[in-house]
């Protein structure tokens, strides 16, 4: 797998040379989903519309290959002019020194140095440059994955990622309007599908109590501390499928909220999954920040299948 | 005979199949790809299979007569295949895998060779496949304490399951052997050697 770094680098597009990596900075995009079966995870970024939204800011196709960062993020030298973005998590970004706003394009010239902070509430920043990050594809995807190693490897100081052509039409957007990150979200949960293997009270407790988040948080997951969930038996779980956002629960009782880049299957029993629309909030859960579960009624399905053509 | 599968949600946009055995986990997990729009993943695991849609989309209320006419189609196209795997039969814990099941080391090795293996599912890790249909009298339980690190290519076994550890990592299953196999490449297309429904037999290479 090769990093960013092995790229053949001084493209027409220009070049982004890292000087500090930040804590952890990855590239992401959309991720390689329909490889589950072969033990592959999904991955890409972990806060979806946050990436999306970087790039739209840009003017780029939204799964334009960007960086996310982890709490502190990296410094980068850029060789041409470009226009930026940064969405997600809230963090101080300079150019040169100067301020510069989130949630809204910026332009970069030749020998800026961009300097983005240590995030104040939530986890994840993107960052999009016009053109997007040019990376080699694994399976359709510049996704890192924690979990496999797949994907080009984290950025390292020294590293130098080419600008790639990802750019529909000039960016149009100016500023978008972004709910908060809160420090201390409600995430809405979906029962099961193994809720029956819990103690009568288990659910009841997930639902009725603050978990603090620990610091053992990356994109494979988030260890939760706070009750413990009993179980109903000693039996062990058969390995089985996994969903993006699930509630797994080890023999510590102690929650883990899966995320982008967790294992296909797994042998602990799924108390709930988080809803589509709250995955965003729990990608930004960051170590110290309380997190509630409420009930959601499993959705209306869709009235008919569709035929498939 | 119809066969009624057991659906559990598993959040907003996949739900749990539950099925009675594993032939049907491989026939479905087969035909749902072709048979309903909007699919994101199929993940078969032991008597389960994990059907997720594309984000944004929801299961169809009519899922579980469109699942039941898969299961009582006769459909077979596209099953399987078979390969054979040449392998060593000199693992760490080849002895205490004979003491558990009361037998000799060469009588394991006997035993495994002439075991057919279908794979089940495959999960873990990219192209870790759980291989079923080993012989009854050896089933050991994991190790105590997992290994940190198991070689890549490692032949294991652990309760009624088979496997060919594609990577090195940690891993609790007993080694009894070694399989002269790439079992993921990213070169290769599908990168996975082993997919859910192939019929593996291991030959002892000398």
């Amino acid at each position: 797998m090769s990093g960013p770094g092995l790229l053949p680098s001084g493209s027409l597009a220009g070049l982004v040379r890292v000087i500090d990596a930040g804590a952890r900075t990855t590239l992401q995009d959309l991720g390689r989903p329909g490889h589950a079966h072969l033990g592959i995870p999904a991955s890409g970024a972990a806060d979806i519309p946050a990436a999306t939204l970087a790039n739209r800011l840009v003017g780029n196709a939204e799964g334009a290959p960007v960086l996310e960062t982890t709490l502190r993020g990296p410094e980068l030298r850029f060789d041409a002019p470009v226009t930026v973005a940064v969405t997600g998590a809230e963090v101080e970004v300079t150019v040169d020194g100067r301020p510069a706003a989130m949630h809204a394009p910026f332009r970069v010239r030749s020998g800026s140095l961009v300097r983005i902070g240590q995030a104040t509430r939530g986890l994840r920043s993107y960052v999009a440059v016009r053109g997007g990050f040019d990376a080699p594809l694994t399976l359709g995807s510049a996704s890192h994955d924690e979990l496999t190693g797949l994907g080009p490897a984290p950025l390292k100081p020294g590293d130098r990622i080419d600008l790639g052509s990802h750019a529909l039409d000039a960016p149009t957007v100016d500023v978008a309007p972004v709910a908060p990150i809160l420090s201390s979200p409600v995430l809405h949960v979906v029962p099961g599908p193994r809720d029956d293997w819990f103690a009568p009270d288990a659910l009841t407790t997930l639902l009725g109590v603050a978990y603090t988040v620990s610091d053992q948080v990356n994109r494979i997951g988030a260890r939760l501390r706070g009750p413990q969930l009993q179980r109903r038996t000693d039996d062990e779980l058969r390995s089985e499928g996994i969903a993006r956002g699930s509630i797994q629960v080890p023999p510590s009782g102690w929650p883990i909220l899966l995320l982008a880049d967790h294992p296909t299957t797994g042998g602990y029993p799924v108390i709930a999954v988080v809803s589509e629309a709250d995955l965003p909030a729990a990608a930004q859960l960051r170590p110290g920040d309380i997190v509630r579960f409420r009930l959601r009624r499993p959705p209306a399905a869709e009235p008919r299948s569709e035929d498939f053509a | 005979m119809t066969i009624r599968p057991g659906i559990r949600p598993a959040g907003d946009r996949a739900v749990l199949v539950e099925l009675p055995g594993n032939a049907t986990v491989r026939k479905l997990a087969r035909l749902v790809p072709r048979g309903l729009a909007g699919i994101d993943e199929v993940v078969a695991g032991h008597e389960t299979v994990l059907i997720s849609w594309e984000p944004g989309r929801r299961p169809p209320v009519d899922l579980e007569a469109r699942l039941s006419a898969m299961l009582s189609s006769s459909s077979t196209e596209g099953e399987g295949g078979s390969i054979d795997v040449p392998v060593v039969y000199d693992g760490p814990d080849l002895a205490a895998v004979a003491e558990h099941a009361g037998v000799s080391p060469e009588e394991v090795v006997r035993r495994h060779l002439a075991s057919r293996f279908e794979v089940g599912f495959v999960g873990f890790a990219p192209g870790f496949a759980y291989l079923l249909g080993g012989d009854p009298s050896l089933r050991p339980p994991r190790l105590d304490e997992p290994r940190t690190k198991v070689p890549a290519g490692s032949l294991a076994i652990a309760g009624e399951y088979s496997a060919v550890y594609p990577s090195e990592s940690p891993g609790g299953w007993n080694l009894i052997g070694r399989a002269l196999i790439e079992p993921f490449d990213l070169h290769r297309d599908p990168p996975a050697l082993l997919q859910t429904g192939m019929h593996v037999h291991f030959v002892e290479s000398s």
